[in-house]
């Protein structure tokens, strides 16, 4: 009731709203009736209302009561201030919360506020005052944000003292104008005959377009054009006075503005008008040829200027919406935003999200229409790898529709460069400043002084603009990727490089999983070569090493799984990689599961070509690693190899021997030799008795197997059907007896152990 | 349309955990999407969403310090227009669920230990909402003192509402030109001398 109440200044007002907004809710029925009492206020009222209401039902009355208000306009002019914006909640919130008569009535005042406010200044908010009597009567006309007097109608970018309640009105419809179009104006009603006829005028427009362009005209031509519109439906005016409103304001934004302020306004003037018109278009495609040729003429006054980059991303939506309607070539629009933006101002965080926004609302249409596209991935990284944490969600949607066929083996190679990319930006930007400061500034810090002045180095310079190519096409990489590893190598603990490098893995599990859906035999041995080869040419991050040796690791498995002939395919350097016991302490994880892929895959079931003269070479790799690691520990400080590798590799070489019985009394030759070797006392130094009862226990179980060479490759290479569901079922099929068999074998008849 | 408004801390604050951030102000303009019915405990979900609104700040800012390596500049009672100078901003998409039932932008704006936290719709004015999110942070900084060890933030919490009550009614973004800007400047001036 408090609250209610007529008398109180706006201070307490506040206070009763703020606190009421905070506490259990109030009939809100009770608080409706309260809205009409003090125009001045009731918009304190409305926010208790609105802040508490859970459901339609709660604000329908309060709906109710401002519609009556509109309806009923009083005879002094008065109606709440924040009728509008009060509205467009409840629009927001429910948009089934106004009946179509009440949409037209609402639209018929939107009308009158957008277009027929007055052009005078309004009364001096100021009352009283010596001086002002007689000179506030006389009416005096709003003016441009140049300070020339205003013509046509009234807008947003006109100036007065001070502004009557038309104005204000006017104010608070434009703003909310975009939200009510895209909510209500939804059915198209362009008929053949206007379409024809527009047609016609765009025509006409094109050829005063071009005539404008010499003395850039500021003469309105927004009323010339404007139709007889007077008979139309609500909606439908309302549709045609936006529009012509958007058509002023961009007329108007060309002006130069007096305030730093209105320039900022200009700017999003701009934006919200062509983002109108694309709206206005959608609903009523005879409105596209009426509308390019001011949208174009925008482009053409903006195009190049990069402080107005932001408001280019709107035209280029309009021109991705409608340019083929009206045969516009709309090529050079996109090679602004793609092209120039992301290599320009990559560091600008706002247009980077407008940007990438942009690309996420049309990704289908991007993909698809416009090859410039995918082929500006490389500059299109360029925000991801200065700004990651903030846009790796989006690019974790941007990304499987930046991939195709002819591009996926680049793609992946940019993703494992993006700390390289990070570095390199960062550089290029300290060295832009650098060179518009002082020198000494970057004398003091001796490393990055070096590493800036190689950045200038030409003999360097190809390394860098390969990083910072704007299109891909360019070759997938580049040879000695090293020596721009160890240029960079300084920049590895700058944090925008470590927070880029933290991303990598994330974007490299969504390529994987995305590639294989359009993948043929060929893209996947040479995505798995890939593999191998930037396993060691990888920026040098500790941390990112190790994520990514744990990525490589499972994604080489699922393209091996998907197709198993890429042993016998890669073989030559599968078997490069897996007979270096120095891969195994760099990247461990890796080696582990090509060994083990090797063992599982190297099969004539999964590919005929698959000799036993392969089979023979693997082993023998294999066999020579074995047999370096049992000696390396003989000397006096033994590297410690993990017990997971020892394993992985036995039970690989008894897999192999299993597939080719020759090698059996190698293997066991090797695994008895092993087990001597894992009691001896330097290996007993780094390993845990578990460990060590582990490497004995698996070479015990593998020499037994072996015995039975027939059980053995039963065991070791199960059949692909295994893997189904329906042989832990069945008791009677050969799997779970298989099973029994061998346990028996292995536990029970002790006479199988060796001595 | 906007969602919400938040001023809240972004150091460590003693009474709070690590990570934790001290929520200062915050206005959310309803109805909002909030699926539960029952009062307390949409009042609850409200809360915890605008504190995890803060959180993501928090985060957001110290990871773009640490990225920008540019050390924080003290600023002292009477130099807010450097600190708004020198100020970090950024825009963040809250994806479904993170934690509104729809997508929405969310744009900071890092005044050293202070961040102003606007929620906007996915398809906003982002140029409009960066202005208004840096003409409020103006206000708020001259106005409530900000950068001296007052506690004006949070016993005058009515001049906010006032506010916003004018930049920002309801939550509708306004395209106000210079002169639209001065009025209500007086206004509020007004209201602030009564």
């Amino acid at each position: 009731m408090l609250l209610l109440a007529k008398t109180h200044t706006e201070q307490l007002q506040a206070l009763y709203s703020s606190i009421l907004r905070e506490s259990l809710p109030l009939s809100i029925h009770e608080l409706c009736s309260g809205l009409g009492t003090d125009l001045r206020w009731s918009s304190y009222v409305a926010a208790v209302a609105l802040s508490q209401a859970a459901c339609k039902d709660d604000v329908a009355p309060v709906c109710q009561h401002l519609l009556k208000q509109l309806e009923s306009r009083q005879p002094d002019g008065q109606v709440c201030k924040h009728t509008l914006p009060i509205l467009t909640k409840l629009v927001n919130y429910s948009p089934d919360i106004l009946t179509e008569d009440q949409v037209n009535l609402v639209s018929r005042k939107l009308v009158d506020w957008l277009r027929y406010a007055s052009m005078q200044q309004g009364a001096s908010m100021s009352s009283g005052g010596f001086f002002s009597g007689s000179r506030a009567r006389q009416p005096v006309p709003v003016t441009e944000v140049d300070g020339t007097v205003a013509g046509d109608f009234f807008t947003v970018l006109c100036v007065g003292h001070s502004f009557g309640e038309d104005q204000w009105m006017n104010m608070y419809t434009f703003s909310m104008i975009r939200k009510w179009l895209l909510t209500y104006d939804t059915e198209g009603t362009s008929g053949g005959e206007s379409d024809h006829l527009c047609r016609i005028q765009f025509m006409l427009a094109q050829d005063h377009d071009d005539r404008s362009e010499v003395d850039s005209s500021v003469v309105s031509m927004v009323s010339a054009t404007s139709s007889c519109s007077r008979l139309l439906a609500p909606k439908e005016r309302l549709r045609e006075k936006a529009f012509e409103y958007c058509h002023r304001l961009i007329e108007q934004s060309d002006r130069k503005a007096i305030k730093r302020t209105d320039t900022e306004l200009q700017k999003a003037c701009i934006v919200e008008a062509v983002t109108i018109m694309d709206i206005i278009c959608k609903e009523d495609p005879s409105y596209v040829y009426r509308a390019f040729p001011s949208v174009k003429a925008l482009y053409g006054r903006l195009s190049g200027e990069l402080t107005y980059a932001r408001a280019l991303i709107p035209i280029a939506q309009f021109y991705l919406n409608h340019s083929e309607m009206a045969a516009v070539d709309s090529e050079a629009v996109y090679r602004q935003l793609f092209a120039r933006f992301p290599s320009e101002l990559f560091n600008e965080p706002t247009l980077a999200y407008e940007l990438v926004q942009f690309c996420r609302a049309n990704m289908a249409v991007l993909e698809n229409g416009v090859a410039l596209y995918r082929q500006s991935f490389p500059n299109l990284f360029k925000f991801l790898a200065w700004n990651s944490p903030a846009l790796v969600s989006d690019y974790m949607e941007l990304l499987p529709s930046l991939m195709c066929p002819d591009t996926a083996v680049e793609v992946l190679h940019s993703l494992l460069d993006l700390p390289c990319l990070a570095a390199t930006l960062e550089l290029q930007q300290r060295s832009a400043t650098c060179q518009a400061s002082e020198r000494v500034l970057w004398d003091t810090g001796s490393k990055l002084a070096s590493t800036l002045e190689t950045f200038r180095q030409p003999s360097y310079r190809g390394f860098f603009l390969y990083i910072l190519r704007p299109e891909a096409g360019s070759g997938d990489t580049i040879d000695r990727l090293n020596v721009l590893h160890d240029v960079l190598a300084e920049m590895a603990a700058c944090p925008r490089v470590m927070q880029c490098a933290q991303v990598v893995p994330v974007l490299l599990h969504v390529f994987f999983n995305n590639v294989t859906k359009f993948a043929d035999q060929k893209l996947i041995n040479q995505l798995a070569l890939v593999l191998l080869e930037r396993s060691s040419l990888l920026y040098n991050i500790k941390q990112f090493k190790i994520e990514l040796f744990r990525v490589f690791s499972t994604h080489i498995r699922a393209l091996c799984k998907l197709h198993p002939s890429l042993i016998v395919e890669q073989s030559r350097e599968l078997l490069d990689f897996c007979g270096s016991t120095a891969n195994i302490y760099s990247r461990e994880e890796l080696y582990t599961n090509v060994v083990w892929l090797i063992g599982e895959y190297l099969s004539v079931a999964h590919n005929p070509r698959c000799s036993v003269e392969l089979i023979t070479k693997f082993f023998e790799g294999l066999e020579a690693v074995l047999f370096e690691i049992s000696q390396v520990r003989q000397s006096a400080s033994p590297p410690s190899y993990p017990p997971r590798v020892l394993t992985t590799l036995m039970t690989t070489m008894a897999k192999l021997a299993s597939r080719s019985q020759d090698l059996i009394p190698r293997v066991s030759l090797s695994l008895s030799k092993l087990c001597t070797f894992a009691r001896s006392r330097p290996a007993q130094a780094s390993y845990s008795e578990e460990d060590t009862e582990e490497i004995v226990t698996r070479a015990h179980e593998l020499t037994n197997l072996l015995k039975l060479p027939s059980v053995a490759q039963f065991v070791l290479a199960p059949p692909p059907l295994g893997e189904s569901p329906r042989w832990h079922r069945d008791t009677n099929a050969s799997l779970p007896r298989a099973m029994r068999a061998i346990s028996e074998l292995l536990h029970k008849q002790s006479s199988f152990m060796p001595a | 349309m906007v969602c919400c408004f938040l001023i809240h801390t972004v150091c460590s604050v003693n009474a709070l955990s690590a990570g934790g951030s001290r929520v200062l102000y915050s206005r959310v303009f309803g109805p909002e999407d909030n699926s539960e019915t029952d009062p307390e405990r949409r009042r609850l979900l409200q809360k915890e969403r605008l504190l995890a609104l803060a959180r993501r700040v928090r985060t957001a800012i110290s990871l773009h310090r640490d990225a920008a390596g540019s050390p924080c500049v003290e600023c002292v009672l009477g130099e807010e227009a450097v600190a708004l100078g020198e100020a970090d901003f950024g825009v963040l998409r809250l994806g479904a669920g993170q934690p509104f039932p729809a997508e929405h932008t969310l744009l900071w704006l890092g005044v050293q230990n202070l961040a102003f936290t606007l929620v906007c719709e996915m398809h906003e004015n982002l140029l409009l909402a960066e202005g208004t999110l840096r003409n409020l942070a103006r206000h708020c900084m001259e106005e409530l003192r900000l950068l001296g060890h007052g506690s004006e933030i949070l016993l005058k919490r009515d001049r906010i509402d006032a506010m916003l009550h004018r930049y920002l009614p309801h939550g509708q973004l306004l395209f106000l030109n210079h002169r639209f800007t001065h009025i209500l400047d007086k206004e509020l001036s007004a209201y602030g001398n009564k």
